[in-house]
């Protein structure tokens, strides 16, 4: 009989290192391989259920843990920020099951998991930043079918992905779409980037090694360091990485992403770094903006 | 204008071609037992239109299906005359070559305009989609040849950003011809293209048809079980009873004077209509 | 002056200790254990374990009891556990023909073989509120007559059909059936893998397509041809043995409908199946799984795709599981800043260009 009083799964000692046994590990590395080999593919695994809910990051929670090492040192953001509610609840689950470091630095991290950014200070060499994703389909919301969108990227039968960026611009004079903005890697696959904002996707050609988990989809795909990420777009109407026109309120940098702040219910508002750490260590390196 | 040189479809050339444009063999399609057709063999040349009518279950669809890859044959071949490689059998093609094919050198017009367009895209976007799909990227570009093309099918220039649901049945069946010719293809496929038309707007597609076949010096297949269609559209006809071909020749000559037995009841009911 | 919220640790603890609160409730009130859940509670815990695919009365309960009686939340947590369990092999198929019966009803012949046995049902009731049980320490009721005392066998009705070929065959396959749970869902997916997905669907989702078959959207005339529900050995070959040993039993829940004929000139006409089974007492699943099954085989029995919901495989699997279901859906509670500010900037840009581009045509209206 199970002594159902067993306190293990508190202290995650009754589990394996970062929770998935090895088995699980070794098919979602397997995945993982496969999609460094074929940048921007999605490749099917085999998602195990997590004890988080779908849709909440369980793609990226099983891509981290396939890929930490006791060695490593582990970032979680959210938005941006380290010390939002489910980066704070990914960050634990790490700590506990894998006990591994945790850290807020960019510059510090080994591993870092992101729901929705790409940090601003440039990753390096040797990082890898593993990307939660909730729907990796780029073509689900033009054709809902997996058989189809499955056979329009073998064939590599993009028509439709212009055709709603025209669309776009016929109605709204721009291309509407300002986050999970589609690219195309190293020619071949189109791919969403997950709802990053559009601003992040020049970032996606970087020195890191990039991850992408999609758990409830059960698909895993990457982009190698220094791979070729086009954003679609026309020559007439070039894409552009936007943002708020403003500085940050509290750092003063200008090149950052911003969120915006409701300060009153008078229409007061206010501009802050979305990156947490990026704002933070600017502060410390003492420049300061209007607000501090 | 036949060619489109921005998208990097050379325009057709005017030279005669010496082969057939698309020529059959011995192509034949069950369904389990019944026949759909059977050892249809026939040459289509280059800036020919061919009729294929018949009663509906005589196998005009099938072959017309066979022919364009919807449908694959069980026996015979489909060789065409390809820009590239010369005279190749569409049947051995890998799937993406014949995609690629089905979307520049090829054209399909559908009876139901709804199969044919998308409905949720305005009508420049349907114009645009076959550009995109072949590589254009200049919104500008392909804005100014979907608004040509809309001219050229009589669409007034200001319904650019329409969606095909607020067009009649008659535009949105115009719309479908636009939609296929923009890309310059030299072969097309019809299925009843004035089928659920009024008598009034089937003459105005036909007339329209007419002048873009010749105009462009496009070759065609249609199907139809309209006489009418066929007179005004085709140079030669083919007659198809039970999956077989019963009778073929040029229109006149087959409407004028028909030889089999079926060919003049088909043409005597039309006669007494 | 603008401070970036802090304190999400703190947040989580708070909600954390204020939940174990309301989960306990008033503490006056005695606390509920795990046994009586198990026992007082067990249609629940049925559902629990045939939704969070493992047979473990003792963990469903205590899933229950964690998710305050939240039952997709207590799948969840079974579900959740089950992933970690290692896989030491896989059992023979449970033979539920020889099934010892608690319940065994057909709809379709008045009398057979082994007779019909109504069992622990709620279908004769009358669905009024028994005050009586309001009151505690209501003594036990009598021991009712099992119905498998006698030890009659029950053969299966649709054996009956089978012999005189009324009924479509299911050819027997050692094929190993893909583990849905082992394998990334892929389309087309084959009847192994569709019946998978649906014994461990949403009984309410299930239901609902069920449902819509019945009304006409992809409808296939079922008859329950037989409703079974009792224990039967589960058995497992033992490398070492050489042969199969009993290693449990199980309560499980199978439904087998009689549905629409098929054939053809050349073919006579013949009875079509569907199939339901799962864990527990779970014959509201059971049935909706079997008429889904059913709407699902169109192609396979050459019938018509009329865009019924029920007919289309990847629309079902899809959108069967509670738990991805409720998850996506539920995320959209988490921070989506980042996504809305673009949104908020796209939108502003947008209207900014409207209005210049109002702007000069009010004028030349006004002139």
């Amino acid at each position: 009989m199970r002594d159902l009083q067993d306190d293990d799964a508190r202290s995650g000692a009754g589990y394996n290192f970062a929770y998935l046994d090895e088995q699980t590990k070794r098919m979602i590395r397997r995945a993982l391989l496969k999609a460094v080999a074929i940048p921007g593919y999605q490749v099917p695994f085999a998602s195990r259920e997590m004890p988080m809910p779908y849709g909440w990051g369980t793609g990226g929670v099983q891509v981290t843990a396939a890929c930490l090492t006791p060695d490593d040192t582990l970032k979680v953001i959210d938005q941006g920020a380290d010390d939002t509610t489910n980066a704070v609840s990914i960050r634990r689950f790490f700590a506990r099951m894998a006990g591994v470091a945790t850290t807020e630095r960019t510059t510090e991290a080994t591993v870092i998991q992101t729901r929705h950014r790409v940090p601003e200070t440039p990753l390096r060499d040797g990082q890898i930043l593993v990307y939660q994703v909730p729907i990796p389909e780029p073509l689900r919301f033009l054709e809902p079918r997996e058989t189809e969108t499955r056979r329009m990227h073998a064939l590599e039968e993009y028509g439709l992905m212009h055709v709603k960026l025209y669309e776009d611009i016929a109605r709204h004079g721009h291309i509407a779409t300002s986050y999970a903005y589609p690219v195309k890697v190293e020619g071949r696959y189109v791919m969403d980037p997950s709802p990053i904002p559009k601003f992040d996707n020049p970032k996606l050609e970087t020195a890191a090694l990039q991850l992408f988990g999609a758990g409830r989809e059960q698909r895993i795909y990457a982009i190698p360091p220094h791979t070729r990420v086009v954003s679609l777009d026309f020559e007439d109407h070039p894409f552009e990485a936007t943002k708020a026109d403003a500085a940050c309120a509290l750092c003063g940098a200008t090149d950052s992403y911003l969120d915006e702040v409701v300060t009153d219910d008078t229409g007061g508002r206010m501009f802050v770094c979305s990156d947490t750490d990026y704002c933070a260590t600017r502060r410390e390196a003492s420049e300061t903006g209007d607000s501090a | 204008m036949t060619g489109h040189p921005d998208i990097g479809i050379p325009a057709d050339t005017a030279v005669p071609a010496p082969a057939p444009l698309l020529s059959v063999r011995g192509l034949g399609r069950r369904y389990g037992t019944r026949i759909g057709c059977t050892d249809v063999g026939f040459d289509l040349w280059p800036g020919e239109v061919m009729g294929i009518v018949g009663e509906s279950g005589s196998g005009k669809s099938t072959l017309l299906n066979c022919l364009a890859g919807h449908l694959v044959p069980d026996a015979g071949e489909v060789i065409f005359d390809t820009r590239d490689r010369g005279p190749v059998d569409v049947l051995r093609l890998s799937e993406p070559e014949r995609r690629m094919l089905g979307r520049t050198d090829w054209a399909f017009v559908h009876q139901n305009p709804r199969d044919g367009l998308r409905m949720g895209v305005s009508a420049g976007g349907n114009v645009g989609e076959r550009l995109m799909a072949v590589g254009a990227r200049h919104y500008g570009r392909i804005r100014e040849t979907a608004s040509d093309w809309l001219g050229r099918v009589e669409i007034a220039a200001d319904r650019i950003d329409d969606r095909p649901r607020a067009f009649s049945g008659g535009m949105q069946q115009r719309l479908q011809i636009a939609r296929n010719l923009v890309t310059g293809p030299r072969l097309v496929f019809m299925d009843e293209p004035t089928g659920g038309l009024d008598v009034s707007v089937q003459a105005r597609l036909l007339d329209l048809l007419r002048g873009l076949v010749r105009e462009m010096g496009l070759s065609a297949l249609v199907v139809t079980h309209d006489l009418a269609v066929v007179r005004l559209l085709a140079d030669r006809l083919m007659v198809m009873k039970d999956g077989r071909v019963v009778e073929a020749g040029l229109t006149d000559q087959v409407l004028d004077d028909p030889q089999h037995g079926y060919t003049q009841l088909l043409v005597s009911s039309v006669l007494q209509v | 002056m603008y401070v970036a919220v802090k304190g999400g640790e703190r947040a989580i603890d708070n909600a954390h200790r204020w939940l174990a609160e309301e989960r306990r409730g008033d503490a006056e009130v005695p606390e509920l254990g795990v046994a009586q859940i198990r026992e007082q509670m067990s249609l629940a815990v049925n559902r629990v374990m045939a939704e969070g695919s493992l047979y473990d009365p003792d963990l469903a309960a205590l899933a229950i009891k964690q998710a305050r009686g939240d039952l997709i939340e207590a799948i969840f947590l079974v579900r959740a556990y089950r992933t970690t369990l290692p896989r030491i092999g896989a059992s023979e198929p449970v033979d539920t023909g020889a099934m010892a019966c608690d319940r065994r009803i057909s709809a379709t012949f008045k009398d057979a073989p082994g007779g019909q046995v109504l069992g622990p049902t709620f279908d004769y009731t009358h669905r009024l509120l028994d005050f009586a049980l309001a009151a505690e320490d209501v003594p036990p009721p009598e021991p009712a007559a099992t119905a498998q005392a006698s030890g009659t066998p029950m053969p299966r009705i649709t054996a009956t059909l089978g012999r005189d070929g009324l009924i479509q065959q299911e050819p027997a396959s050692d094929e190993t059936p893909t583990d849905m749970t082992r394998t990334p869902m892929e389309f087309p997916a084959d009847r192994a893998l569709r019946l998978q997905a649906l014994a461990r669907g949403d009984e309410g989702f299930v239901l609902g397509m069920a449902y819509s078959t019945q009304r006409g959207y992809g409808r296939n005339h079922p008859f329950v041809g037989e409703l079974r529900i009792g224990t039967v050995a589960v058995e497992m070959e033992l490398p070492e043995l050489g042969f199969a040993v009993e290693i449990g039993e199980i309560v499980v829940t199978e439904c087998e409908t009689v549905n629409q004929f098929a054939g053809s000139r050349t073919e006579p006409a013949q009875f079509t199946r569907g199939y339901g089974l799962s864990f527990g007492q779970t014959e509201r699943k059971a049935i909706s799984m079997a008429l889904v099954d059913r709407a699902l085989r169109w192609q396979e029995l050459g019938e018509e795709d009329t865009g019924a919901p029920a007919q289309d495989a990847e629309f079902v699997l899809a959108h069967a599981d509670n738990i991805q279901a409720t998850g996506f859906l539920e995320h959209i509670k988490l921070p989506h800043y980042v996504d809305f500010q673009s949104e908020l900037e796209l939108v502003r840009r947008l209207r900014r260009e409207a209005e210049a581009a109002a702007g000069p045509a009010r004028q030349e209206a006004a002139e």
